[in-house]
Order: structure tokens, then sequence, then C-alpha cells
């Protein structure tokens, strides 16, 4: 299609995001914080829409932690990652999704970097197969696990089962979204919105009937920063910039927040608790936090899942009041019940934030 | 070895992230970490540009090039299509290749992140992991995590993981041809290599500083001097 005038200026912005046929490849960050998140990405994938998602048990991590920490050279976090396009092959898939960020944006740096510099992509094909003797095709298509549910928003919407509205007002949810510094800020044609307009969490929002709320430090880092998180002496960076964030969107009172990251939702719930037990500053209403919810989890409950199948009892922060508020079902014994309703005791509690 | 800026310019990072930098300092305005840590991006592109050995060196060896969290935000700011972050990275790296890191203290974490991100890839296949995580570590994680900690198969399971199994799912048991085959990655690109610089020059440091491995390695991942950020005195 060749596109003018405004039309051409817009679709910059835009994506086109493959409707089916997808090799999944997990998040390390993901599967240890949010495991339930994963699973119900997969569930509503593909149980419940019916769509081809495949997913090995031999690909492993892409190594972008390891990588952005500066531990490992270039070449080989790019081999590790042409390793996993080779499992793509043998799997006969030509559509990559991924589930964390950090590792949608190693995989398009590494697409960049070979259209750039094709002298490096050979030498990676031969490093890829003197060490496994594998070879491997590049994906036609990558994307992130946020993508596939921006397209698929309109079809959740039609099963919803509760919306993002106040069921005791009438009003809309008011939200504010975080879609992480590696999802568009390297490279702005890979996202939906680019880095100027990222609409693919408020698209979700919109579309199940929640209001995105504008603030000031919308885009700014949640404060991971790799090893500005990972070594212990370096946090204070880390949640300096998570404080920010919350001192910007106080005044809009949000009731929720929608991440994109893997850390993103981590930080912006831990930090919570942490900034309320240093200083007593609670951010949500009488002493709560500000739920930090993944968009697989933000896409459960508008679907009907039970929230403690969708894991928001690892939260930090509550989500009751949220949950009171949407009008969704919960069981407050089946809360921190274990594999087959076992007992296996409760948490701890905060001292200063209220967590249910 | 080369001119240190002749070996900066070799790697793919700074060939892509250092075109023609005009200083006007955007990068360093919307820098979440120039805003707490005495860190300017700007200023180290300028030094790079004079293409100074003894001004490089001194970059190498500094607290500053490690200030830096790679949120690239910079990258979407510069009009000039650079990026300070990517520069940031062939710094780090040269900075490890030459055992230059040790001579910060925040260079000297690479010790810590280097055995326990790359144990867990190596050993496990994952960069990080609920095996080696440990509470103590990280407090901040919350009583809630410290829960599941304590309670990792029931609490992973529950939640539909597959936790050290063989299959796919979260938290599944990578197999052992696979790790295999991430440790001949690690050696056939240097990734070996790379883990067995750092040590080699980080255990010569904590000689120096009269320290056994284990005493430097909870030392650097826990120790914060004052100075660091905007608002301390050194």
């Amino acid at each position: 299609m060749i596109y003018q005038g405004k039309q051409k200026i817009w679709s910059d912005y835009q994506k086109d995001i493959p409707d089916d046929h997808w090799f999944y490849v997990r998040s390390c960050i993901r599967q240890n914080f949010f495991p339930a998140s994963e699973t119900h990405f997969v569930k509503i994938v593909r149980d419940l829409l019916g769509k081809d998602l495949y997913e090995t048990e031999h690909h492993t991590t892409c190594g972008g932690i390891a990588y952005h920490s500066d531990t490992i050279p270039q070449e080989t976090a790019m081999t590790i990652v042409a390793r996993q396009f080779s499992l793509m092959k043998e799997a006969g898939y030509k559509n990559l999704v991924t589930s964390c960020i950090t590792s949608f944006g190693n995989y398009c740096e590494i697409l960049e970097t070979w259209r750039e510099f094709p002298e490096l992509e050979t030498r990676i094909r031969e490093h890829l197969w003197k060490a496994c003797r594998r070879e491997f095709d590049k994906p036609e298509y990558v994307c992130h696990a946020s993508d596939v549910i921006f397209k698929l928003r309109g079809e959740i919407a039609e099963k919803a089962k509760f919306r993002l509205v106040d069921r005791a007002t009438g009003e809309p949810l008011r939200v504010v979204e975080h879609i992480g510094c590696h999802y568009s800020k390297m490279f702005p044609h890979k996202g939906v919105g680019g880095a100027e307009y990222p609409c693919v969490l408020s698209g979700m929002v919109e579309s199940w009937g929640g209001q995105v709320i504008d603030y000031p430090e919308r885009r700014h880092c949640c404060g991971f920063g790799f090893r500005q998180y990972l070594v212990k002496a370096n946090r204070g960076y880390s949640i300096s910039n998570t404080h920010k964030k919350f001192e910007s969107m106080e005044p809009y009172r949000p009731d929720l927040i929608i991440t994109n990251c893997p850390g993103c939702p981590y930080f912006l719930d831990r930090w919570q608790y942490v900034i309320a037990e240093q200083t007593g500053k609670t951010y949500g209403k009488d002493g709560h936090g500000i739920p930090a919810l993944t968009y697989e989890e933000l896409a459960g409950l508008v679907l009907g899942y039970d929230p403690w199948d969708l894991g928001l009892q690892i939260h930090q922060v509550g989500p009751e009041l949220l949950l009171d508020k949407m009008g969704v079902p919960y069981d407050p014994a089946r809360k921190y019940l274990g594999l087959n309703e076992k007992d296996i005791m409760k948490p701890g509690l905060p001292t200063v934030l209220k967590c249910c | 070895m080369g001119k240190l800026y002749d070996e900066l310019c070799k790697d793919y990072r700074f060939k892509e992230g250092l075109h023609t930098c005009i200083n006007c300092g955007t990068c360093t305005a919307i820098c979440p970490a120039a805003e707490f840590y005495k860190y300017d991006p700007r200023k180290i592109l300028d030094t790079i540009q004079r293409k100074d050995e003894a001004e490089i060196e001194a970059l190498l060896k500094s607290e500053t090039i490690w200030y830096c969290g790679e949120c690239m935000s910079c990258v979407t700011r510069c009009p000039r299509k650079n990026g300070a972050g990517l520069v940031i990275m062939a710094l780090r790296n040269l900075s490890a290749k030459l055992g230059y890191f040790t001579c910060s203290e925040k260079g000297r974490q690479l010790y810590p992140l280097t055995k326990a991100l790359n144990g867990n890839v190596l050993n496990l296949g994952y960069c990080v992991h609920a095996a080696t995580f440990s509470y103590e570590d990280h407090p901040e994680s919350g009583p809630v995590f410290e829960w599941v900690l304590n309670h990792k198969e029931d609490v992973y399971n529950r939640l539909g993981a597959n936790y050290g199994q063989e299959g796919p799912g979260a938290m599944r048991k990578i197999p052992q041809e696979d790790l295999d085959e991430l440790k001949a990655i690690y050696d056939e690109t240097g990734g070996t290599e790379r883990l067995e610089t750092v040590e080699k020059y980080s255990l010569e440091k904590a000689k120096e500083m009269g320290m056994t491995p284990e005493e430097y390695l909870k030392y650097t991942f826990s120790h914060c001097s004052p100075g660091h950020f905007n608002n301390e005195e050194a």
C-alpha cells in the first residue's frame, strides 16, 4: 500500500503484527516473578483464542541481562540468540514472539546490527556452527508478547466478563501505563506507536473500558538499570527512579498501573513496599499501594480468570481494592494455598503497607 | 594492543553509537542516571572525540562509565543519532578486557555480577533463577517473595509453572544437552575467556586489598562509598 500525507506520517508509528503461528520464547525474570502471566499468555492465545503458539523446552535465556550487565562479549550474546533462531527453524516457524522486553530489544539490536554489518552475521553463523553444529534462518517477524495481546485486544474485549470500570460509579478505571525502555526507545519503528506515541498498552486499556491517565514522568525508566539493581550497593539508583515516577503519578490518583517489561512490574510493586517501610509514604488509598499488573494479568482479570490463578497474590501490593472496584470475585481463604490446595502458611505482613 | 581509541573503533556498539556528537547535552538531560549520579554522558562523548589516549585510559579506569543503567533513553533523543549508552557498553567492554575495571569501586562490581549471572546462565540456562536468588541479598523483594522462596515448588506449580521438571513451561529444567551448547558458545565466542579475565584481575585486586575471594565478592556486592550521588560530598 502506498501511504500519502498524514497517512504516511502515521504509518511510521504502526506495526503489522502477524495473526498466527508463533514461536514463543520465555523471559528469565517473568518466569521467576510472574510465572502465571506466561501461563495465561499461553492459555489466552493458544487455548482460548485458538492460535498456533509453539514452545520448545530446549530454548534458554537469550543472555540479555548478562549482556546489559556487561559481563559477556557482544558475540557471545549474538550467538546465544542465533541458537534460539536455529531452534525456531527446526520447529518450522518464522514469527518469533518474546515474553521479555530485554530480549525483544536484544533481538532487534542484533538483527539491525547484522543488517548494517553483514560480515558480523557471517561470523556469528560460523561461531554457531563451530560451537553447536547448528544453522539458522533469521525470523521474518519479531514481536513482543504484548504486541500479540494488543493485536487480540478486540477478541479479548468480546469475551470479557469484567470491564475496567468502577462498578459502583460506572466510571472508567484510571490506568497509568509503563511500556518499558527497551520496547521502543532503541528502535522506535519496532514498537506499536513508536517512541513518541506508544499505544501497545493504552490500546488494551481503552479496549477493555479503562481510561489512560497521562502524567509527567510517564516515559521515565522504572529504575532497573541492570547492574544498578542487581548489585546491592547500587539500589539507590533503582529506588530513586521509581520514587520519581510515583511522586509524579500520585496527584492523578491511578487505580492501577499496567506494565510491559519483565522488571517494571517488579520494581513498581516492590519499591512501593520499600518506600512505605522507609518513609511511611503510600501511594494508594488508605495506606494501600497502587497495584502494578502485567498485561496478561489485566487481560486475565477482564476474561474472568481467578485472581489467585493469575498470581496476584505474589505481588507485594495487594490487589483486593482493585478487584472490589471491578467486581471481580475472589476467595480470601484460597489466596495463599499451594499446589492442590495445600496449606503452605502465609507470607509475613509489611509494617506500613496495607496488603489486603 | 593498539591505541585505545582504535580498540574502541572495533566495537560495533561504538560504530553505531558515536557518529558526530555536537555536544548539545540532550543525552544528559534525558538520562535517569545523570539525575542521581555524578554522571554526564555528554562529557564522556566529548572526551572520546578528543582521541586523547591518556584521557581515554582515565575514563576506562573511572567510576563514571559504570553509572549508566543502559535504558537507552539517550538513543531516542539524540539529534545526531548517537547512542551514549552504546558507547558506554563499548567502554565497559574494553575496561573489562584490559582489567582496568578493578581501578574503580563501581567497576569492581563486575566480579559479583559476572559470577552470579553467568553461573546462572551456564548451570541453569537462565540469567536469573529462584534457586540462586537469596532473600538476604534481596530484602526489597518483600515478605511475599520470602514466602515464595520458602515454598518454591508449591507456589510455582500452583501458578502453572513446571518447576525443575523436564518438558516445556515456566521454570522448567533446561536439558543438560542445551547447557552444553551454551558452554560451547561461551568457549567459541570469547565468553569463557571474559569470565576468566574478570576472575584473574578481581582476585589480584582482592589480594591487593587484603581480602579473601569470598570477602571481596561480598564487599564489592554490598559496599557503597559516599560520593557517587549528586547530593553527596566525596
